[in-house]
């Protein structure tokens, strides 16, 4: 039934949108014929115009039916229940009956017997829709006619038909640019306001300067646990670390191997391959991490005699360095590149083997450049998820040992917000303060880095 | 300042009389110093270059005019073998120095860099501070045993392309802070510091205005009385002013070489001529 | 300073000397430089050639499935229920459904286990002894509910013997391909010594055969019949999400991009969205779960672990993705073409949907695909908005429970049966990282080709 309705509904505003255009494309034209005056917009322009003009009201209403609808039915229904049998009900019994009435209503039926008020009220539901569908459609019809023939009445041979609608288009595209902004202020609000209840609970300098991390999960009043997040972050820019140890001298090297160096072919096959390792998914990087590095190193720890675990900061630091290889390596590769020929050029004629060249000129050319590379690289590394939460070990105890087990602010973000928690106490509230508290430092970083890389390729433009 | 404006004087003199020094326009009898005999250049398919064969004499000035895209600096390059370092270009023929084969494979280009120096189109001194872009070749050569060695080294390289007196209150200041003629000045000083016998100028003062132009001109002149120069240029007003012996170029050939003198005033090709006339572009 | 340098005026041949004293060590260097940044490429190369073959190493045998040939008789001493209701003239609907569902769950009330039994019993080799619980580990928890809906289906099967195609039980699978170590005692296997021993029979007598493993891709997700466990729902759901980015975030991005490149006026204001959405690009998408957590479902209370809200989030996090390629691509037409448009009098709307849009369509295109796959892997943020959730069913519209394949590959790979579930995760990894090579293959050529034609 609905959706025979808004199949309904939709071929009505489709028939009204095509009459509407060609309504104002004709009368258009006929200005041109009769009268053989130059019109300042073409017929398709008057066409699109008249045709916006329909829609807006059209939709307006339909919006208004889509918002307020559902309620009015509801307290139709309501009138139509006894008042006696509704006084005897409670809430979700109040709902059932009128889910019951509108399984009437919809002519399926119900199963078991009937109250006696129950079929007289699904007659008159059932009515009762379909009258307000027939007002809603007339009101559409109407609504939009009365548009039409004032937005046709406007056609002239002056109405800037091609302007208003290009203006239109604007606006929409503006409304489009629009959404990035509101998913900034959606970011910034949800975790400031939610982050701010979880200060309600735990005091600020608790969290920020707390060195024991224990949430009671199941705690009440008083017995919440401890959230110091220095335990987090400790492991958090521990990983970082080994990340970008892997990372940076890897990807700087292969970068600068294949933009100096390499042949063509070489490069022509090299750099799509590594770049592969960005497009891969960071889950599988994590499974690999728990099911064959973590392992792997804790043989070769037993080997020489060291204790390694096979989940630690280790194991998810070199998994998480070797995804931000390809991040570093192209980064730099656009740096280097960016460093102009004639400083090559220079170094080479003054007899600068290809190593020197490299090494004293266009490294130190680039340096800023590559400096806010290696600043993204690591706000990636901050805020990676997967491969910590399944290959660091979830221990969140504030320690130096790079071999043991760690727990991140992404990792205990994903612990304490299951989803199907409902934000009431500070056990799933955390999770918004340590958001907060990631997308700041990453932010900065962000910012930072962005700003010495923009400056670096002003600096050669 | 003053300086500079007395050199402006002459420089507006020697444009007015097109070169007033008794040598400009003889011949230059001198040794030979670079050969070059049937030198061809492919850039993968398309071949650059079509059997150039030139001697370049010692101590002097030679000049390479002709249109855009003639050739004349990939010529240039070929000297230094600064065409090494571009993908997929390929040398044919010899140069030699002093008798010595450069293309043989046993040569070391980076010794070869440091006997043939170059000073590029736009001026592009390192990121560095001034004594750093000079101090930079000595360094890599180890030329200098110790910091004494260099600064002196630094400082007559400076004083030889006429910068010292304009600097020497800021050398450790970005090289890059300079104005244009002020940078290619230091581009040859930092190329005068690894001690070249022969300097190599692709257009040295395309990117300039007249008045830097004009003291490059005159500090090429008194160099070419140690150095081997050859410079790449546009200007034919500039080769007649700074060289003794011109080469022209056009789509890739030779067409005409001699003295200078001879090359502007009695040329014996047409194109030479329609080029000095100004009908090729 | 001296007026009379030493090292200035060397002579040429003390300088060249000096210069050839230096050049073996530089040489040596030189090469040991080139040699570390050749050791960089292997590394990356290496890595990534590790990655896949570990992969395929784990994943590729979790693609057999072993195969239980039975011929089930639907016993009426076993099967006794009344016959299936029929629809009578005159009962509505909903009267119908219940007494159909009462039949059903009657039928689902009886003992199928006996039916399972009997049939494997009667595989069995004559006088094989073994309990009913150990006969009925060799076949997965699944059989008969197969079995049992073959009879829903079709009634009539009462009193019949139908063959019947079932999976063996993922400790079965296990034990055949080997995953297991046949040398250890009892109490450390996970069968039976007679169900081990009725396994190797049913292998050597064909019971028991190898397929590919259909299930795989096309079953739910299944915690008591692992072996059973499959991909379908996962994939479905991940297929609303990357309809949800492709309807919301191309056209969205596309036209912000189009907005913020050719039609804002340079402000501070264009200056500020272009910061914002370079730093949108940059936030790490677990943020974007937050996100998700906090407005679409705590506060527009969308439901949990719904593809729209996954398809939502992932929008958000592809958006700024898609508008800086959109924009990088709009930056780079030539500003003659621009003028020609404009030179004929086309209006810059005109200039812009007519002449510059239609020239930047392959990059936008890659740009998108690129960005919907990316979309794809993500995991972090659907985790937040209640994807965690076990999900046994294929999700009918994007407002229906339903999980992703990489929360899928998250959900198994922490399953206990670790010798079971281990190669299936890899497989399962096998089919997402299939997916994503495909789209992006799918990028490449479109790009290659759209150019070409361009």
């Amino acid at each position: 039934m609905t959706q025979l309705n808004s199949f309904i509904i939709a071929a009505l505003l489709i028939v009204l949108l095509g009459f509407a255009y060609q309504s104002g494309w004709a009368r258009s034209r006929k200005l041109v014929t009769a009268n053989g005056v130059k019109i300042h917009s073409r017929s398709q322009y008057h066409g699109a115009l008249v045709a916006i003009w329909v829609l807006i009201p059209a939709l307006l209403i339909l919006g208004l039916w889509a918002f307020f609808g559902p309620n009015i039915t509801r307290a139709f229904t309501v009138t139509q229940i006894p008042a006696d049998v509704v006084a005897t009900l409670d809430q979700p019994a109040l709902n059932a009956a009128i889910q019951r009435l509108q399984a009437l209503a919809s002519g399926y039926g119900v199963s078991g017997d009937l109250a006696p008020y129950e079929q007289g009220a699904g007659a008159a539901l059932r009515n009762f829709q379909l009258v307000t569908f027939l007002i809603v459609l007339a009101a559409v019809a109407v609504a939009g006619i009365l548009a039409l023939l004032f937005a046709r009445s406007r056609i002239d041979a002056r109405l800037r038909a091609r302007t208003h609608v290009e203006r239109i288009i604007n606006l929409l595209l503006l409304a489009c640019s629009a959404v990035a902004i509101l998913t900034t202020v959606g970011i910034v609000a949800s975790l400031l306001t939610e982050a701010l209840r979880f200060f309600t609970f735990i005091s600020p300098f608790d969290f920020f300067f707390g060195t024991v991390w224990q949430p009671n999960n199941s705690g009440t009043a008083g017995n919440y646990g401890s959230y110091g997040i220095l335990p987090l972050l400790s492991g958090t820019l521990m990983i970082t670390a080994i990340a970008m140890l892997v990372a940076v001298p890897i990807g700087l090297m292969a970068a600068i191997y294949l933009s100096q160096y390499a042949h063509h072919r070489l490069r022509a096959f090299a750099k799509p391959i590594i770049e592969i390792l960005a497009g891969i998914p960071t889950i599988v990087f994590g499974f690999l991490a728990l099911v064959t590095v973590g392992p792997f190193l804790r043989d070769v720890g037993n080997l020489v005699g060291l204790d390694i675990s096979a989940t630690s900061a280790l194991t998810a630091g070199i998994v998480m360095g070797i995804m931000i290889i390809p991040f570093v390596s192209s980064l730099s590769d656009d740096i280097l590149n960016q460093v102009p020929r004639t400083l090559r050029d220079g170094a080479y004629g003054l007899g600068a083997t290809k190593s020197e060249t490299i090494r004293n000129v266009l490294l130190p050319a680039a340096l800023p450049g590559i400096v806010g590379a290696f600043l993204l690289a690591v706000s990636r590394a901050i805020g990676e998820t997967m491969i910590v939460v399944l290959a660091a070990g979830n221990s969140p105890v504030l320690r130096g040992n790079p071999f043991e087990p760690v727990a991140t602010i992404t990792v205990s973000i994903v612990n304490q917000l299951t989803g199907d928690t409902d934000f009431a106490g500070p056990q799933s509230l955390v999770a918004f303060a340590l958001g907060l508290t990631l997308f700041v430092i990453t932010l900065l970083l962000n910012v930072f880095a962005l700003y010495i890389v923009r400056r670096f390729r002003e600096q050669y433009e | 300042m003053d300086m500079l404006a007395g050199k402006v004087k002459r420089t507006e003199a020697t444009i007015n009389t097109m070169a007033t020094r008794p040598d400009a326009h003889t011949a230059p009898d001198r040794p030979i110093r670079i050969n070059a005999e049937d030198v061809t250049v492919h850039y993968g398919a398309k071949q650059a270059l079509f059997g150039i064969s030139i001697e370049i004499p010692d101590r002097a000035v030679t000049s390479f005019i002709g249109p855009s895209g003639c050739g004349k600096s990939t010529f240039l390059r070929c000297i230094n073998r600064m065409n090494d370092t571009i993908e997929g270009a390929k040398v044919g023929g010899t140069i030699t120095l002093d008798g010595e084969n450069i293309y043989d494979p046993s040569l070391d280009v980076v010794e070869l860099r440091a006997r043939i120096g170059m000073v590029f189109q736009k001026p592009n001194p390192f990121p560095k501070s001034i004594y750093e872009n000079v101090a930079y070749g000595p360094k890599i050569h180890g030329l200098a045993r110790n910091k004494a060695d260099l600064d002196e080294i630094v400082i007559s390289s400076l004083k030889k392309a006429g910068l010292f007196e304009e600097v020497k209150d800021r050398l450790n200041e970005p090289g890059t802070g300079l104005s244009g003629g002020q940078q290619q000045r230091l581009c040859i000083a930092r190329a005068i510091a690894v001690g070249p016998e022969v300097i190599l100028m692709d257009e040295p003062c395309s990117a300039l205005d007249p008045i830097a132009t004009a003291i490059i001109e005159e500090l090429i002149d008194e160099l070419r009385e140690n150095y081997t120069i050859v410079i790449v240029t546009h200007s034919m007003q500039q080769a007649a002013r700074v060289s003794q012996k011109t080469a022209f170029f056009h789509l890739g050939k030779l067409i005409e070489v001699g003295p200078t003198s001879d090359i502007f005033t009695n040329p014996v090709h047409k194109q030479t001529q329609d080029y000095i006339m100004g009908r090729i572009g | 300073m001296t007026d009379t340098p030493r090292v200035a005026t060397l002579t040429s041949a003390e300088r060249t000397r000096l210069i050839h004293s230096g050049l073996r060590r530089r040489h040596l260097s030189e090469q040991v430089f080139k040699g570390l940044g050749l050791a960089a490429i292997i590394l990356a190369l290496g890595f990534v050639a590790l990655l896949f073959a570990d992969v395929l190493r784990k994943g590729v045998p979790a693609f057999v499935q072993s195969n239980l040939h039975l011929a089930v008789t639907y016993d009426p001493a076993i099967i006794a229920v009344e016959p299936a209701p029929i629809r009578e003239a005159g009962q509505s609907d909903a009267d119908f459904r219940a007494v159909s569902l009462k039949w059903q769950r009657d039928v689902a009330l009886l003992n199928w286990n006996k039916v399972v039994e009997a049939s494997l019993r009667a595989a069995a080799p004559v006088g094989f002894e073994i309990d009913s619980k150990q006969i009925l580990t060799t076949a997965e928890t699944d059989a008969r509910h197969r079995i049992r809906e073959l009879f829903v289906a079709d009634p009539t099967l009462l009193g019949k013997t139908v063959e019947v195609e079932v999976l063996a039980s993922a400790n079965a699978a296990n034990w055949i391909k080997g995953n297991i170590d046949r040398s250890l005692p009892d109490t450390q296997q996970q069968l039976s010594a007679p169900a081990r021993a009725l396994i190797d029979q049913f292998t050597a007598n064909g019971t028991i055969s190898s397929g590919f493993a259909w299930s795989i891709l096309g079953n739910v997700d299944s915690r008591a019949a692992p072996a059973a466990a499959g991909l379908a729902g996962a994939f479905v759901g991940s297929l609303f999400m990357m309809l949800i980015v492709v309807v919301l975030a191309v056209p969205i991005g596309v036209a912000s991009a189009i907005y913020l490149e050719e039609f804002a006026p340079k402000s501070r204001l264009t200056d500020f969205i272009e910061v914002n959405i370079n730093n949108l690009a940059a936030v790490p998408s677990i943020v974007f779960g937050l996100l998700g957590a906090a407005v679409f479902i705590n506060y527009f209370h969308l439901p949990l672990s719904a593809p729209i809200v996954g398809g939502l989030v992932l929008t958000l996090m592809t958006l700024p993705t898609i508008i800086i390629a959109t924009r990088g691509a709009l930056l780079g037409v030539s500003p003659a073409l621009r003028q020609a448009a404009l030179g004929m009098g086309a209006s810059k709307t005109q200039m812009v949907f007519h002449h510059v849009l239609p020239v930047t369509l392959p990059s936008i295109l890659t740009a998108t695909i690129l960005g919907v796959a990316h979309a794809l892997g993500e995991t972090a943020p659907l985790l937040l908005i209640g994807m965690k959730a076990f999900v046994a069913s294929v999700p009918a519209t994007p407002f229906d429970q339903a999980t992703a394949l990489p929360v899928q590959i998250y959900l198994w790979q922490g399953n206990e049966n670790r010798n079971f579930f281990e190669p299936r995760t890899a497989a399962a990894i096998m089919v997402l990282l299939a997916l994503m090579i495909t789209l992006n293959g799918f990028a490449i050529y479109l790009r290659s080709r759209l150019e070409k034609r361009a």
